[in-house]
């Protein structure tokens, strides 16, 4: 388990690297750089060199990717180009909003969607299962932003019962704001995840240790909970890991659509504005997280069932 | 996925240039005028398009619309903008020049800062010192402000300031209304921390979400109705939603389609500022197949305008008839409207050997409509057997890429003073001439009339120049959009004025019935 821990580890820092030399490629072959997309005839072209010279940008690419790379293994992810603040305070500001929305999102969304694949996967191919399975399909194939729109017409235009935007608004002061852009996640991530859950227990149900359990006769209470659940887990939680990746999807529409102050903003805002640091910074940040999240994921398959470090 | 990059990318970049445009002043009253008494008290949220990190609290590097909103609410200027675009008093009381629009003297007004000090001649030299500091480029000012005299220019007492040029320039109040052009305090270094004249004190502000001022009882002008201001950003969907929706009051910037949804309802009132922008193609006058006037002419004779009012902007907005600054003071009034001529267009490309043959517009989503009104007029080309190819490049970089590429493309202005529309786009050497119209004798005429010190006979001679612009240019100015904004039914006293003029965004002047 220690070594196995470890060499993940070591696989988990070469995507690192790799990935932060890849951001700095593909934003730096986008069309135009900060300085560039500061000419919106508010400054002249002379005042825009004067700029790029300011930014540094008239230094060599790998010069700059070097100097930047030298500051993050100091620990620290460099100036923004735009708002001449440190990446830091970027990340600070906008990481909050995200993860109070991921993680609102997830504590209802996993054990629902546990729930439900078991009750899908105990009865397969029955009345429940086809009713569930519809439902949620449905729910997954409808684009986000439709669902978005369709909620705040209803919820927020018409009823006038929940805020439409984040504009102005406090979660602390109004938790009201988190429902409809949950809402508007929870349909794909529930559907994804039960399904992989579904999938485990009728794996498990049908697998012979099951058969030879029924015929010892271990009551049916004891033999999901104790043994069709932890096998049946397995995909589920490898699909919690890459529900991540549908999560962030989701969260760009969502912070785009409810005005949300959040990490995919500031993502998209750093492309727009080609503020290279900025970019890299958060994503390295969501690298970070997500390969935290893929290596507790493996590490809890590995424990939930041991022979996942063999089959890897 | 489609929709954020479409709400994100149209984020209104602009201020004097990017969306704001010409005004047909006429019928632009208050709105709702025939309302009670102004009220006193209360809160109002006004919602623009935000910039991200991009948005700012030092005034002298504003370019985006919310932080113009922002800054205005705290800092004021010497001189503003009317209706027509021509200059009004603001923080000098009156203004005069030595005969030869070379030297100026300004009388301040007797304004208090928000700290208490008096407004003083030496804030005045201060902030225009701290605006054209070469080290410091995108103070945007600096270029317009080039031709200024700092060593010659000085205090003449505590409230009287006298700035010399190095050329005559009867259009120099105009350049002190233009944008990052605020007074500051003297020794002002720290923007996080604003200190102004302005209807509004500085509460809070953060870069992205929203800027919290408060009523500030010493200003100069009658104080504000409103005890509290909110200026927050959310890109269109999201401010159609939450003026909708009670979140905000005010909503800047709004699209055709959400006006005539808005209309239906009664939660809603959408105040117009009749053509308040422009929308054009521009030509390159010496790029082929455009380096030939007549294929310009007909260019201009080919395009069926009120169609492209029509469907590029939803029936809101006028027809255009290439030129800049319908409205404004300086503009000829007598020009006939350009009318659709298909034959006379189809003769004039034969004779130019260009039938059957293919064009290129070069477009992209850089602004609302863009891409639609190249579409629509390569079919009004077609009319007159001329192929029009589309190609698109990157919205983010349009504005520079067009200055040097395609043949043809699309142009938007906002509201500006006609002759700094000229010195920004029409002179040999102007820093965005998109049309590429360099001719010497064009430019000694402009700085020969910019010196003229009576109006008259200025405007005269800026009439014959633009004329020509008109006529032989590389400006097809098909159409005038208005300039939509969104209020609550409660919000009383918003001005139907062309962006960046001094009654728009006016919050001291706005009340909640």
């Amino acid at each position: 388990m220690r070594s196995y821990a470890a060499q993940r580890a070591g696989l988990a820092i070469v995507q690192l690297a790799v990935l932060s030399v890849l951001v700095f490629v593909l934003t730096s072959l986008l069309p135009g750089d900060a300085a560039d997309l500061r000419f919106t005839e508010t400054l002249t072209p002379s005042q825009v060199a004067a700029l790029r010279a300011e930014l540094g940008l008239d230094q060599p690419p790998v010069e700059r990717f070097v100097h930047w790379l030298g500051n993050v293994l100091t620990g620290d992810l460099g100036t923004s180009l735009i708002s001449g603040g440190p990446v830091v305070d970027i990340v600070r500001h906008s990481i909050g909003a995200t993860l109070v929305l991921t993680l609102a999102t997830l504590a209802i969304v996993v054990p629902l969607a546990v729930a439900l694949g078991i009750v899908m996967g105990t009865r397969e191919n029955g009345r429940v299962d086809r009713a569930i399975t519809s439902i949620t399909l449905a729910l997954s194939a409808i684009p986000d932003f439709v669902i978005a729109v369709v909620l705040v017409a209803v919820f927020s235009l018409k009823l006038g019962w929940l805020p439409a935007t984040w504009i102005g608004g406090n979660l602390l002061s109004s938790p009201a704001l988190l429902i409809l852009p949950i809402a508007v996640l929870f349909g794909r991530t529930v559907c994804l995840l039960s399904r992989q859950v579904r999938a485990g227990t009728v794996a498990a149900l049908n697998a012979e240790y099951v058969t030879q359990a029924r015929r010892l006769g271990i009551p049916r209470r004891q033999l999901l909970l104790r043994h069709v659940l932890p096998n049946a887990a397995v995909p589920g939680v490898q699909e919690l890991a890459r529900t991540g990746d549908t999560l962030l999807g989701g969260v760009l529409v969502v912070e785009a659509i409810f005005a949300i102050p959040g990490f995919a903003t500031a993502l998209v805002d750093g492309v727009e504005t080609r503020d290279i640091p900025t970019v890299q910074g958060l994503t390295l940040v969501l690298a970070v997280a997500a390969l935290l999240i893929n290596l507790g994921a493996d590490l809890v398959c590995n424990r939930l069932v041991p022979r996942t470090a063999l089959l890897r | 996925m489609w929709r954020v990059s479409e709400a994100l990318g149209r984020r209104g970049f602009l201020g004097m240039a990017g969306v704001a445009g010409l005004a047909a002043i006429t019928g632009c009253g208050a709105d709702g005028g025939a309302a009670a008494q102004p009220r006193q008290g209360g809160r109002l949220r006004a919602v623009y398009a935000g910039g991200g990190a991009k948005e700012v609290l030092d005034p002298h590097v504003q370019s985006l619309f919310v932080d113009i909103a922002r800054h205005k609410a705290i800092y004021e200027k010497l001189v503003e903008l009317g209706p027509d675009l021509k200059p009004v008093p603001r923080l000098a009381s009156k203004w005069e020049h030595d005969g030869t629009a070379t030297t100026w003297r300004f009388s301040l007004r007797d304004a208090t800062f928000h700290d208490g000090a008096k407004l003083v001649a030496e804030d005045v030299l201060y902030s225009i010192a701290r605006i054209v500091d070469p080290a410091v480029p995108e103070r945007v000012a600096q270029s317009s402000l080039a031709t200024l005299d700092l060593k010659r220019s000085k205090a003449i007492g505590p409230s009287t300031v006298e700035l010399v040029l190095n050329q005559p320039n009867a259009e120099f109040p105009a350049l002190l209304a233009g944008i990052g052009t605020q007074i500051v305090r003297n020794g002002f270094k720290d923007p996080t921390k604003p200190v102004g004249t302005g209807a509004f004190r500085y509460v809070s502000f953060e870069a992205g979400r929203s800027m919290v001022a408060s009523r500030y009882d010493g200003y100069w002008d009658e104080p504000a109705r409103i005890e509290e201001l909110h200026i927050l950003s959310a890109d269109s969907e999201a401010r159609a939603n939450a003026v909708q929706g009670g979140q905000a009051e005010y909503a800047n910037d709004m699209t055709a389609t959400f006006a005539r949804t808005a209309e239906a309802g009664k939660t809603v009132r959408i105040v117009a500022a009749k053509a308040s922008t422009m929308q054009a193609f521009v030509m390159k006058v010496d790029r082929p197949p455009f380096d030939n006037p007549d294929v310009r002419l007909a260019f201009k004779l080919v395009a069926d305008r009120q169609r492209l009012v029509d469907v590029v902007l939803a029936g809101r907005g006028e027809v255009g008839n290439d030129l800049f600054g319908k409205g404004y003071q300086y503009y000829p009034a007598d020009l006939p409207a350009r009318e659709r001529d298909v034959d006379q267009a189809k003769s004039l490309l034969k004779k130019a050997g260009l039938a059957g043959k293919e064009v290129e517009i070069f477009t992209a989503d850089a602004s609302a409509g863009f891409v639609e009104a190249a579409t629509l007029f390569a079919e009004q080309v077609a009319e007159a057997g001329v192929r029009l190819k589309v190609t698109t490049g990157s919205p983010q970089t349009y504005a520079k890429d067009l200055l040097t590429k395609g043949a043809i493309g699309n142009h938007r202005s906002g509201a500006m003073p006609i002759p700094q529309y000229v010195t920004d786009r029409l002179l040999s050497h102007s820093p965005f001439n998109v049309t590429h119209w360099r001719r010497p004798a064009f430019d000694t005429a402009f700085a020969a009339a910019r010196a003229v010190t009576s109006e008259e006979e200025r405007s005269a001679k800026y009439g014959v120049l633009q004329r020509t612009v008109r006529d032989e240019g590389g400006i097809l100015a098909w159409g005038l959009p208005d300039y939509l904004i969104a209020v609550s039914s409660k919000v009383q006293g918003v001005q139907a004025v062309p962006p960046n003029t001094l009654d728009q965004g006016r919050f001291d002047k706005v009340w909640l019935a």
